[in-house]
């Protein structure tokens, strides 16, 4: 292994600009002559909006122009869509309520934009926004998601609040599995919605300019061509060639920035009336009411078995939340990131899940890291601890006595997914020996004797990350195939500039895909660049969610880069007046088979741009490739979290001791920074698990809108980890690579509150399990 | 009013509203947009400068009490080839992922190891419990806090 190919920990390049302060993230970016915007946002939950009178705001030095929902429908800007269609199990489609980017007639929930304010400076477009006035006519809000369906009908299209009623699974197999069964387990689970709180608040700058009549976006975007596609295919800002969408460094998004919000098509759009540029950046406050929010399912789960422990079926009701409106990717994540993801790492036969989502009037709900997979992981992840509990088994032995076993693959579940690899028992044996599983008996008696209670708890979770085969991901509903683009252009001098639809925004894309380029070509580290992140360099891609970055974006561009090696053989070839059959290819070098004659990478690319008597029917000059690589199956990260807490028994207070994570995420790249998205991730999972909730009152306020009342995980509030790997190649992909990114989240979750409900003794114990719920549940028992 | 103030070595006279916060005169004013804004409660820690030689954080600093301070901000403390110890520890240590945290959270980081006797894993934990990182879980940035608080 080199220094720098595949396997090492390099050090990431992007690095230096970060902590030197000189990385550039959209708010850092200013234009010539730029006007600032404000939006004004409902101060209720739902409300009927009578006259707004902007006469004072206009007359606020500075301000120049007020804009209503009215103006954007004026000039035929179109709604906000959702990008995946889910049927109910009757064959309907799925409700989706018209979603204006700026509300015209009524605001559903607190936070929603009803119109903006843009001005010389900010503080006249504040000043401006304060001088608006609005009739509201307030309107009996939803907001609790289980009782949603019997509230007020929220949209005329929409009876019971609901969006759809979707099932997988055989329904009279499952019926019959918990008919025979000899045991089983029930839990009623809530998975607490989450604020995504990326530390970088969105931001968007909107550009046009009029000589061209083009249209410039600066946004923090997780994939810029998704939002330049909704922006031209739907909401109608602009055509598709005349947007150019930059999303430059970007300051985190775990799902969050995936989505297309009204900001940055109201900015893009003003820029174009006012024909200047407009700014907006979001205070923190607006990123609790206006980034869309994470999980918010109700459910109950049951689990089925044999007195052996043998899993015979698992039944599965959930209630999801939608909030007020269908947000970008919202319908799939319940459904077919959730359902199909039930079967966790066993070989239970039978499996039913039926998914109601609902309206509320509360922030949209979507995708944050994990969607949906943490949400199932935790389901049958806690009703596997528990019944291991209720059987007075050993919670591994009950595992290992369902797991699906490494000859069994390809596994096909009874949810709809193919397995094509893995080895479960390889991770929780790895991750046992990490914890030292066999001295938690005498860990937990030592604990007893300092007045705490020590607890332990697993996690055995699977994932499918990869997104997505487009043809099974378009059967299924989506509205955009899954792929992913790459160019590899190769430079005169023989450097390499590699350009890839993926957006890196943490995920230290930069290093990783030039690690890949490098070994594939065999070219030094330092001579390949990495850019991403800007509709008007590369070709239409997807950008980065899902874990899809290396599976798919790193498949196209080891795609791209044997393009490469082929047409460089065929330029070889011609040098040497043989044929590209006779020319090998390793390390950089081309060299004709049984003969000394070789041309080295460098030598290659000259030839290609200075082509000598090329037979141009034959060979074109240039080296430059593109590929689009379409994965042919998802991939199944999987893995084994455990975690040992400790209660103190007098005041509920509570401390992670040890967390060990082992992963299975295929080949790895780069260690170093598999290792960070791991640490991540599990901050994120034990902050839902013992910290994080955003809140409603029965109003419709959010009560959790700030850091203040939001608790976010602090460094004090979380242990060092360790993490390992163990590695089973995908078998799909050219990498072998699986993807990493939300492992952490999806895993920690149910390894803490099993952890918890262990120390506690308690069946039950709702998330998150702040020192006060500990300590009731202490208190009661 | 008017506000004297010297920022990375350099002096400045500046006419600013009363109501100007720190933050804004370095990244608005004086174009030093290494130093971020992550939040309006003065909870996350991403705006942290140095203000006569401790951190501070710059949202909750109006200019007018940084008049006559002498100021650093991350684009003060090192050179790409000149790292300062904090600096090169993070990009070792992988302590960064997005980088947004990362100006405050090193800022805050050297006034830690700065003003500590005895700096051991629990106490960079409670001494960096005013910064908020969303991405690293904190456990690459502790050790980067261990490790430059012996380089330093
Ligand atoms: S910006 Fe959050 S503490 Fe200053
Ligand atoms: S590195 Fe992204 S918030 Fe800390």
């Amino acid at each position: 292994m080199s220094e720098t190919g595949i396997g090492a920990s390099v050090k990431r390049r992007e690095d230096l600009r970060f902590i030197t302060g000189a990385g550039r993230y959209t708010d850092d970016i200013d234009q010539p002559g730029q006007a600032y915007a404000v939006f004004l946002r409902s101060p209720h939950a739902r409300a009927a909006i009578g006259s707004i009178d902007a006469s004072a705001a206009l007359q606020v030095p500075g301000v120049l122009a007020v804009y209503t929902g009215q103006d954007l429908a004026a000039d035929g800007i179109g709604d906000l869509p959702c990008g995946w269609m889910v049927k109910s199990k009757d064959g309907s489609d799925m409700i989706q309520p018209p979603h204006p980017p700026i509300a015209v007639e009524r605001v559903n929930y607190v936070g929603e934009p009803y119109g903006l304010v843009v001005a010389e400076t900010l503080q006249a477009a504040r000043d401006g926004a304060e001088a608006v006035a609005v009739d509201f006519d307030a309107l009996p809000a939803v907001v609790d998601p289980a009782s949603a369906m019997q509230g007020d009908q929220l949209y005329a299209q929409a009876p019971n609040n609901r969006c759809y009623d979707w099932e997988l699974g055989d329904q009279a197999a499952t019926d019959a599995a918990f008919a025979r069964a000899d045991h089983v387990t029930s839990l009623d689970i809530v998975n607490n919605r989450l604020i995504p709180n990326a530390m970088e608040p969105r931001a968007a700058t909107g550009c046009f300019d009029a000589a061209s009549g083009d249209y410039t976006l600066y946004t923090t975007s997780q994939n810029p061509h998704l939002a330049r596609l909704v922006m031209a295919a739907f909401v109608q800002v602009a055509p598709e060639s005349k947007l150019r969408v930059v999303s430059p460094d970007v300051g985190g998004g775990f799902g969050s920035k995936i989505f297309v919000y009204a900001e940055e098509t109201a900015v893009t759009w003003a820029a174009g009336k006012l024909r200047r540029p407009v700014k907006w950046r979001a205070e923190r406050a607006e990123s609790f009411l206006a980034d869309a929010h994470g999980r918010d399912h109700v459910t109950k789960a049951e689990l089925a078995l044999a007195a052996d422990g043998e899993m015979l079926g698992l039944r599965v009701s959930t209630i999801a939340n939608m909030g007020a409106y269908l947000s970008t990717f919202a319908s799939s994540v319940p459904t077919y990131l959730y359902g199909t993801l039930l079967a966790g790492q066993y070989k239970t036969p039978a499996v039913y899940v039926g998914v109601q989502a609902v309206f509320t009037n509360t922030s949209p709900v979507d995708a944050y890291r994990g969607a949906g997979r943490p949400e199932a992981t935790y389901v049958v992840e806690r009703l596997v601890e528990t019944a291991a509990r209720e059987l007075k088994m050993d919670p591994t032995a009950l595992r290992r006595r369902n797991f699906i076993q490494p000859a069994d693959f390809p596994y096909e579940t009874p949810v709809a997914l193919v397995y094509d690899t893995g080895d479960y028992e390889a991770s929780l044996n790895r991750a046992l020996e990490h914890v030292d599983y066999a001295g938690f008996a005498a860990r937990r008696d030592a604990a007893q004797a300092r007045g705490k209670r020590r607890g332990i708890g697993f996690s055995c979770y699977i994932e499918a990350c990869g997104l997505a085969p487009s043809q099974v991901a378009l059967s299924l509903g989506a509205g955009v195939g899954l792929f992913e683009s790459a160019e590899v252009r190769v430079n005169v001098t023989g450097s390499v500039t590699v350009i890839t639809g993926a957006h890196s925004h943490g995920q230290g894309h930069e290093t990783t895909f030039a690690q890949i380029v490098s070994e594939r070509l065999g070219i030094p580290f330092d001579s390949v660049e990495v850019a991403h992140g800007d509709t008007s360099r590369g070709d239409y891609g997807l950008g980065t969610y899902g874990s899809r970055s290396l599976a798919v974006g790193g498949s196209a561009i080891v795609k791209a880069s044997d393009k490469i090696i082929a047409k460089g053989k065929k330029i070889v070839a011609h040098a040497f007046e043989t044929t590209d059959e006779q020319i090998d290819f390793t390390e950089g070098v081309f060299a004709e088979r049984d003969s000394n004659r070789s041309m080295t990478f460098g030598e290659v690319a000259f030839a290609a741009y200075v082509p000598a008597n090329f037979p141009l029917d034959e060979l074109e000059p240039g080296l430059s490739e593109k590929a689009f690589y379409d994965p042919g199956n998802f991939t199944y990260p999987a893995g084994a979290h455990v975690c040992e807490v400790e209660v103190d028994a007098e005041t509920g207070v509570l401390e992670i001791v040890k967390f060990v994570a082992v992963d299975d995420f295929g080949h790895v790249i780069n260690p170093m920074i598999v290792a960070g998205q791991v640490h991540g991730g599990l901050c994120q999972g034990i902050g839902q698990a013992l910290c994080e909730h955003g809140v409603y009152d029965a109003s419709g306020q959010l009560v959790t809108g700030s850091f203040l009342d939001y608790c976010m995980p602090r460094a004090d509030d979380v242990p060092s980890f360790v993490v390992d790997t163990t590695v089973t190649p995908c078998t799909h992909n050219p990498l072998g690579v699986k993807g990493c990114g939300e492992a952490g989240a999806i895993g920690a979750t149910a390894a803490v509150m099993n952890a918890v409900t262990d120390a506690l003794g308690v069946k039950e114990l709702a998330m998150p399990a702040r020192s006060e719920v500990v300590w009731r549940a202490l208190s009661a028992a | 009013m008017e506000v004297t103030l010297t920022v990375n070595g350099t002096a400045h006279a500046l006419d600013v509203p009363d109501n100007m916060l720190l933050v804004e005169v370095l990244r608005e004013r004086l174009r030093l947009t290494g130093t971020h804004v992550g939040c309006d409660t003065s909870q996350c820690g991403a705006c942290v400068v140095h203000m006569d030689g401790r951190a501070v954080k710059s949202c909750t600093v109006l200019a007018g009490q940084a008049d006559g301070a002498d100021v650093t901000t991350i684009e003060g403390i090192g050179a790409p080839d000149d790292l300062h110890p904090m600096q090169a520890a993070f990009r070792e240590c992988h302590a960064l992922q997005c980088g947004f945290c990362t100006p405050g959270m090193i800022m805050a980081a050297i006034d830690l190891v700065n003003t500590s006797e005895q700096l051991d894993e629990q106490a960079v934990r409670e001494g960096l419990e005013g910064n908020l990182c969303r991405c690293t879980g904190y456990h690459n940035i502790v050790r980067a806090v261990l490790a430059a608080r012996d380089a330093m």
